[in-house]
């Protein structure tokens, strides 16, 4: 198989210009001719849903939730990024591009990039129009704030709650298609098969989550915004229902998966408290505008916060990059947290934690101004920790928190299997190896809104095949197939739950395929995934029966994927022997013990191809070429 | 993983509603909540209990959950009596253990509204809520062609005020709290919420009567001032949004 990104030739300003022309277009009154299947309702989902009915799609959409508005993008907190330069400090599309490609450590595609810093403005002018309420200056304009990885304050939001309220946005579009009856929307399903039919993705195996009988889908295209796998690692910023089984399901049937070590661990999550703890919470990064991090400058040092003076604190992230300070991109910031408490300078009960203090920030603006935009964090925080963080520091430790890895897609978002389009987090493509704060939002818009409406329609206009009917082998067969999984997974009875199961593998994970990754780490933690999977199968107990609303069978299937994609991970970080963004393998860092790439070896995308359950998957690789940027090695100093 | 020191542990007995489909009856049943870390969330305490349940070999409770941080609107029941239990501007998944006392007993039952059937234990149908939003909670506009964002300037404290409306969760504690199954609350703050925005302008008349209608039609009650919805409800919207509704909807009907 060779990887094609079909990247169009041309100035990267002019490609995709050049390449909306060039794509086919379907005849308006032929656009109904065609059904598609879109499946999750998260920015991605209901942005793509809404808009391919709008051009007159029959669309079909599918979520886990009960219903579209729900889906895991509702708690996105801090933004979204633009490059409108409203603020006039030195922001442009080029900045924006930059910006991007460097934090994500130069492994994602200069032209995906490119285009997604080119949609972004669109974006923001789009959710105005529906409605969506962003914060405003007192003149009235939108006012911005800054996010980490960069100088410039580009990021729009809704106080702590943009993603709520972009999701409300396009949610209220996807009910208007449902009202015009252009979508016919399918609530409580979850997605456990592809359906493959000569070559091209024709439609799908769901399971009724209320009567758990399965349904076949048909479509002649499909659309997968099912978001990211950060719960492979149990404990995630995630919402519980996140998965990795409908993209694992593709993967199994011919697409490919990219870089799936490729996690982002977020700086500023609650502290993980005790052993029943079912998942963590993000404390918004765009608190780090004000929030100075800090941790007492003796290791061990027990005296509460107020007790430790000034000249006694270590604000290790200013110190160390005067030029970002706090601000530095993810990786590093949560890089340097973990070494803090490694050295024993860690804070409270667990001493794994650094302080984020409001004060000085407090005194400057008043309390006032602070509440306004931090208001429903500060309160999120208190009912977690019984603090106040007005009175007294935060405390924060690093979580999982979002996945750059996912399916692969050309240029055209479309996976290696034609006619599965991939959206949003569930694909690889603009991030590299870091996500810089405030553009998943973005892509995810941007996919949505404003590039499958394109690509989709080349597809079908060039497509030349029959509708499949839901009684066609193939459905039969993935039908069977999925219902004997089911059978299998109720039937074992055994001794362990499938959340005993999970956390033991969230713990290898965060331990071996964490913030830091070493090549012995790696090996065992292949070992011990594997025996884990093998015990699964032979000791899972779940609750409940198949035909019936049962929340720990919808858990026992997504684990199982989360044991075998857990191991592909396992096996791509070994594969990639660099460090870069969120990727830090031990061995190679540089004097500062930041992440060393290796450009001559490692400059590519590694896209894996399943093989059947005993055989090692394939690599494939492609290889990223950087026409407009230099490669440097990142620096926030 | 180190366990926080210092943890201190209640034992309570549950009493949680039990029904196994829309159609079948249901019945409270016990089950003690024992160990229970005064840290943990409501929804831990369930998981905790559900895992035992799991392991005895029965059908653990059924309950709607995701994002675990009060904003996603997924999770709610009657605890005790009250939307979302005891605390005040809490979704169920954000309460903690520490509000209640060793030796309690928690009674534990879905949404009670006409409009929202039991689909199991505490799990309920909340697609009217979906319904009244498709009869026109949104702003008539396609993709693309939008003019720029700041081309039209929105006062902060209009953008505030629309904000404060716009934070509806939808989970419908509203509803369930009403002594008539009232939806006005939900209704009314995405009514308020494109009544404040110019964008808004342009529909509000067909809104606010096609989005009332389908209210009724889907079996929700009226107001009588009860403001229970305002007190139960986990973002703090006002009843403020209520008479802004109610202008709307006059606004059009004179007009109409
Ligand atoms: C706490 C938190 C805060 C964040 N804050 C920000 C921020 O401020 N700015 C920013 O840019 N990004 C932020 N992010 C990241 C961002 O929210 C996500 O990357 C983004 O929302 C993902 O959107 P999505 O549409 O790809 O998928 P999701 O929103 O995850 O939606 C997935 C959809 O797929 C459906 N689905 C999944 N699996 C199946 C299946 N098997 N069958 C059927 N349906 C399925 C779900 O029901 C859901 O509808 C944050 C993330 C978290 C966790
Ligand atoms: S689980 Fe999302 S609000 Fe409670």
């Amino acid at each position: 198989m060779k990887l094609d990104s079909k990247i169009p030739d041309g100035p990267l300003s002019e490609k995709w210009d050049r390449h909306r022309f060039e794509l086919g277009l379907v005849n308006p009154a032929n656009k109904k001719k065609f059904e598609i299947i879109v499946v999750g309702t998260g920015l991605a989902g209901a942005s793509a849903s809404a808009t391919l009915a709008e051009l007159g799609y029959e669309v079909k959409t599918f979520c886990i939730q009960d219903t579209p508005r729900r889906a895991h993008s509702i708690a996105a907190q801090g933004g979204i990024n633009a490059a409108k330069n409203y603020q006039n400090d030195g922001d442009s599309i080029w900045r924006l591009f930059y910006d991007t490609i460097k934090g994500g450590d130069f492994r994602s595609r200069e032209a995906n990039v490119y285009r997604l810093a080119q949609v972004s403005n669109g974006i923001i002018d789009q959710c105005v129009a529906q409605g969506v309420p962003f914060a405003r200056e007192f003149g009235g304009q939108l006012a911005n704030r800054s996010f980490g990885g960069a100088q410039v304050s580009r990021t729009f939001y809704a106080r702590g709650q943009t993603g709520q309220q972009l999701l409300l946005g396009a949610y209220g579009a996807l009910s208007r298609q449902i009202a015009a009856k252009k979508i016919r929307l399918f609530t409580r399903r979850d997605m456990l098969d592809l359906v493959v039919i000569d070559g091209k993705a024709r439609g799908i195996i769901v399971r009724n989550l209320v009567s758990g009988k399965l349904e076949k889908h048909s479509a002649d295209a499909l659309v997968l915004a099912t978001g990211g796998y950060g719960n492979s690692f149990y404990l995630s910023t995630n919402a519980m229902a996140s998965n990795v089984s409908a993209a694992f399901a593709s993967y199994k049937k011919g697409a490919l998966f990219a870089n799936p070590c490729l996690t982002q661990i977020h700086p500023t999550c609650i502290p993980v408290k005790g052993t029943y703890q079912s998942k963590l919470t993000l404390m918004s990064e765009s608190l780090r505008n004000d929030g100075r991090v800090w941790v007492p400058k003796i290791p061990e040092d027990k005296r509460l916060p107020a007790q430790i003076p000034e000249s006694e604190r270590d604000y290790y992230l200013e110190e160390k990059y005067p030029g970002f300070g706090n601000l530095v991109p993810r990786d590093v910031a949560s890089r340097n947290a973990k070494h803090q408490c490694d050295i024993g300078k860690g804070v409270g009960d667990t001493q794994l934690a650094v302080y984020l203090d409001f004060k000085d920030a407090i005194k400057r603006d008043g309390h006032d101004a602070i509440t306004r935009k931090y208001g429903n964090l500060f309160e999120m925080y208190e009912k977690i920790m019984a603090q106040d963080p007005y009175e007294t520091p935060m405390m924060i430790y690093p979580a999982v928190h979002y996945t750059m890895g996912g399916l692969w897609v050309d240029y055209n978002l479309m996976s290696t299997i034609p006619g599965l389009f991939v959206l949003g987090e569930a694909n690889f493509s603009d991030h590299g190896s870091n996500r810089l704060g405030a553009s998943a939002l973005m892509q995810g818009l941007a996919d949505g809104y404003f590039i499958i409406p394109y690509t989709i329609g080349s597809y079908l206009a060039e497509a030349s095949h029959d509708k499949v009917d839901e009684d066609h082998k193939e459905f039969n067969t993935s039908y069977n197939e999925v219902e004997a999984r089911i059978e299998k997974l109720i039937s074992i009875k055994g001794k362990r739950t499938v959340d005993n199961f999970h956390r033991e593998l969230g713990n290898i994970l965060w331990e071996y395929c964490g913030m830091s990754r070493n090549n012995n780490g790696l090996k065992k933690a292949k070992k011990l995934i594997k025996d884990l999977r093998a015990e699964y199968w032979e000791n899972v107990l779940v609750g409940g029966s198949e035909y019936d609303f049962n929340q720990s069978l919808e858990r026992a299937w997504r684990v199982a994927d989360f044991l075998q994609f857990g191991e592909l991970m396992v096996t791509d970080a070994l594969e990639r022997q660099e460090s870069c963004g969120g990727h830090f393998n031990e061995n190679y860092q540089t004097d500062e013990n930041e992440a060393l790439r290796d450009d001559k070896l490692f400059c590519h995308v590694s896209a894996w191809e399943y093989r059947g359950n005993s055989r090692k998957p394939k690599l494939h690789k492609e290889p990223l070429k950087f026409e407009n940027v230099e490669l440097t090695q990142r620096s926030y100093k | 993983m180190k366990q926080a020191s210092g943890e201190k542990c209640i034992n309570l007995k549950l009493k949680v509603w039990r029904q196994k489909a829309e159609e079948s009856n249901g019945r409270l049943e016990s089950f003690k909540a024992e160990n229970i870390s005064k840290d943990m969330s409501f929804l831990e305490m369930l998981d905790v209990v559900n895992e035992e349940i799991i392991l005895s070999g029965k059908d653990p409770i059924a309950l709607d959950h995701d994002c675990r941080e009060g904003i996603c609107g997924s999770c709610g029941a009657m605890v005790n009596g009250r939307a979302h239990g005891p605390e005040k501007g809490t979704t169920l998944c954000q309460l903690h253990m520490r509000h209640f006392s060793n030796g309690d007993t928690v009674v534990i039952e879905p949404w009670r509204s006409r409009a929202f059937k039991v689909v199991k234990d505490l799990v309920v149908d909340r697609s009217a809520f979906d319904k009244i939003i498709q009869a026109g909670g949104y702003i008539s506009v396609n993709t693309g062609g939008a003019p720029d964002g700041n081309a039209i300037p929105v006062p902060q404290e209009v953008a505030e005020k629309a904000m404060d409306a716009a934070e509806c969760i939808g989970c419908g504690a509203c509803a369930a709290a009403c002594p008539n199954a009232s939806a006005m609350l939900f209704t009314g703050a995405k009514i308020s919420q494109f009544a404040l925005l110019p964008q808004g302008h342009p529909e509000a008349k067909k809104r606010a009567l096609a989005m009332v209608g389908e209210m009724d039609k889907q079996g929700f009650g009226n107001c009588t001032n009860e403001k229970e919805c305002e007190a139960e409800c986990p973002k703090g919207i006002s009843i403020i949004n209520i008479a802004r509704m109610n202008r709307e909807f006059l606004k059009s009907s004179i007009l109409s």
